[in-house]
């Protein structure tokens, strides 16, 4: 899915380009917070964590095979500031280092990749893991979900850019279709896979593992045959999750509204067409692609009268994107100017809208 | 490998294109892309003349062909998206080698084609002639903020390491019998990967407690920093100057 130069035309490039880096300013504070004076070297490691384990290849069957993105699993191992940030440093060194993705797409790719990924993987968790009993089992699944929902959601998101400002005027209807459909193919596995990392680390570690904070159990000593709570020190609020719950509560909604339809899609049209645009682009995976994918075998999309549902389905993924953004600029805003209630107030009326 | 002090796509030399500060490389480079990326795609001759223009810094940094192209295959699956185009773009169709194709999907085709093959070629040049620590350094240079910069270094200074762990937990694997045949063995991936992350995460905490044990307070010194003289930057800014005449030229012509 690294978007190359030219795909997207000039003017949406670099708005996306201040989206992304305003998106990523409010994640180095947020990131900052998440890991306070630690935020270098540990977002570093992780970001190397990320970049390593995309190489990490998943057989799926008869020769072709699949890999992480990655996105999900770092918002839910890391925090969504800290995963944006650590997805972020990975385009942009995938960017500078190995030609892989565009220098004037970076935005559109860190919007895309980085942002729209990890906070809709993050919220659709914490949303789940709110309404789900407190286990192991429902962390996992919760990931399952959020990293499924994850992967056409930043499909979805390209695709919107597209309609924005791509160079050719492919009817959007189709890419949709063509984007997605292959996105929740490929959301499975990823989906999957971060399910499976997630558990293992939530077996082993569950303390390293942001989404789950909280779920660790009392510690209980037996004393003289009975289990007694052992004294802890004074439990400590999680205050920072708190004003943003109703967004995320909206951000859930929408993303669920997503994951119905996006689903339908996927059963309707499952065609090749943008599955070998969107592989991830190490040289070596592009032979894998090449060796798996038959591009023009199963093209033919029959949705015309499919174009304004989807149409309309880009305009509720706009709003999502919207809210993302809103919800940055208000983080920003009440950040700065804690006296002034009157900007905050109205940001805050632009993400209900 | 590089034992972390080279990329993959570095080539050391001494051409004046590695000499150059690396934060001027990368404005120029930046410039040139979004120079491409604003040219017309009917201005097919511009083109041209911007693959000359890579073509030649390409020479001036002595950087054989035969590895630049190589390395534009990381392009591949874009250019298959490409080739797609003309066949399901609507519009005017017209006859090419007996295949009914679009005139828009044609233009669009090639219109990624060829802007995304010169921002592939102006990256490999610039990671080609570029060091990673003066690549950071310059970064930082053009005001990436400094945590950014201090992330992304550790990234790569770390991507090695953690890779090779990777590698040695495969080679563990397969010594024990294991073998990746489908999604049967994604339990056992998905533990590799859980771990991985486990090791990473503790590397990091550390790498951190042996920063601050040297008295890292949470910025990096700056010991070696990077400045570029005038002559320098009009070196550099050479092949955007020359891509934006190119350019001003599509657009009137």
């Amino acid at each position: 899915m690294h978007v190359p130069d030219g795909f997207i035309n000039a003017p949406v490039s670099a708005v996306a380009g201040v989206v992304a880096a305003g998106a990523v300013a409010v994640s180095l504070k947020g990131a900052r917070r998440e890991l306070n004076e630690r935020t270098a070297p540990l977002a570093g490691l992780v970001a190397a964590f990320i970049f390593a384990v995309q190489m990490l290849n998943f057989p799926v069957a008869a020769g072709t095979s699949g890999h992480l993105l990655g996105g999900a699993l770092a918002a839910i191992l890391v925090g969504p500031y800290t995963g944006v940030l650590c997805i972020s440093v990975v385009l942009l060194m995938q960017g500078i280092l190995f030609a892989d993705g565009g220098l004037t797409a970076l935005g559109v790719n860190i919007l895309d990749m980085g942002v729209v990924t990890t906070v809709v993987a993050y919220a659709l968790f914490r949303g789940l893991v709110g309404v789900l009993p407190r286990t192991r089992r429902s962390m996992t699944a919760a990931s399952f979900v959020a990293a499924l929902v994850s992967v056409p959601a930043a499909a979805a998101a390209f695709t919107l850019m597209y309609w924005i400002g791509g160079t050719t005027d492919i009817p959007i209807g189709k890419v949709f279709t063509a984007m997605v459909g292959v996105h929740v193919l490929i959301g499975l596995g990823e989906a999957a896979i971060t399910a499976l990392t997630v558990g293992a680390v939530i077996a082993v570690r569950p303390d390293l593992v942001h989404g789950a904070r909280g779920l660790t159990a009392p510690l209980k000593l037996r004393i003289d045959g009975e289990l007694v709570d052992a004294p802890t020190a004074a439990p400590t609020p999680a205050p920072a999750h708190r004003p943003t719950k109703g967004l995320w509560a909206t951000g859930l909604v929408t993303a669920l509204v997503l994951a119905g339809f996006v689903s339908f899609y996927a059963s309707a049209n499952p065609d090749g067409l943008e599955k070998v645009a969107t592989d991830q682009g190490i040289d070596k995976e592009a032979k894998d692609h090449a060796a798996k994918d038959s591009p023009l075998a199963d093209y033919g999309v029959k949705d015309v009268s499919d174009a304004r549902l989807s149409g309309g389905l880009a305009g509720i993924i706009g709003v999502g994107a919207t809210l993302v953004v809103g919800s940055g600029a208000f983080y920003v805003v009440s950040r700065r100017r804690r006296a002034g209630e009157e900007p905050a107030a109205a940001t805050r009326t632009d993400e209900k809208v | 490998m590089g034992a972390g002090h080279a990329h993959k796509l570095y080539r050391h030399g001494h051409s004046p294109v590695h000499d150059l500060p690396p934060h001027c490389k990368l404005a120029a480079v930046f410039a040139f892309v979004v120079v491409v990326v604003t040219t017309p795609r009917e201005a097919v001759w511009a083109f041209g003349l911007y693959a000359l223009l890579i073509a030649g810094a390409a020479a001036v940094a002595r950087v054989p062909a035969g590895f630049l192209l190589k390395r534009l295959l990381i392009e591949v699956p874009f250019v298959a998206f490409a080739l797609l185009m003309p066949f399901v773009v609507p519009g005017e169709q017209t006859q090419v080698l007996g295949l009914s194709v679009s005139v828009p999907g044609l233009w669009g085709a090639w219109n990624v084609l060829a802007k995304g093959t010169l921002g592939v070629a102006a990256s490999v040049l610039l990671a080609s002639t570029t060091e990673l620590r003066s690549l950071l350094l310059g970064l930082q240079r053009l005001r990436l903020p400094p945590l950014l910069v201090q992330i992304a270094s550790f990234m790569i200074r770390y991507g090695d390491v953690i890779t090779d762990e990777m590698r040695r937990m495969s080679i563990a694997r397969r010594s024990r019998g294991f073998e990746a045949r489908g999604i049967r063995q994604w339990g056992v991936l998905g533990k590799s990967a859980g771990a991985l992350f486990i090791r990473s995460y503790e590397r990091g905490e550390r790498v951190h407690l042996a920063m601050v044990s040297r008295g890292y307070t949470g910025s990096m010194p700056v010991i070696d920093e990077v400045t570029a003289s005038r002559a320098q930057w009009a070196y550099a800014a050479a092949l955007p100057v020359l891509a934006l005449v190119v350019c001003l030229l599509g657009w009137t012509v």
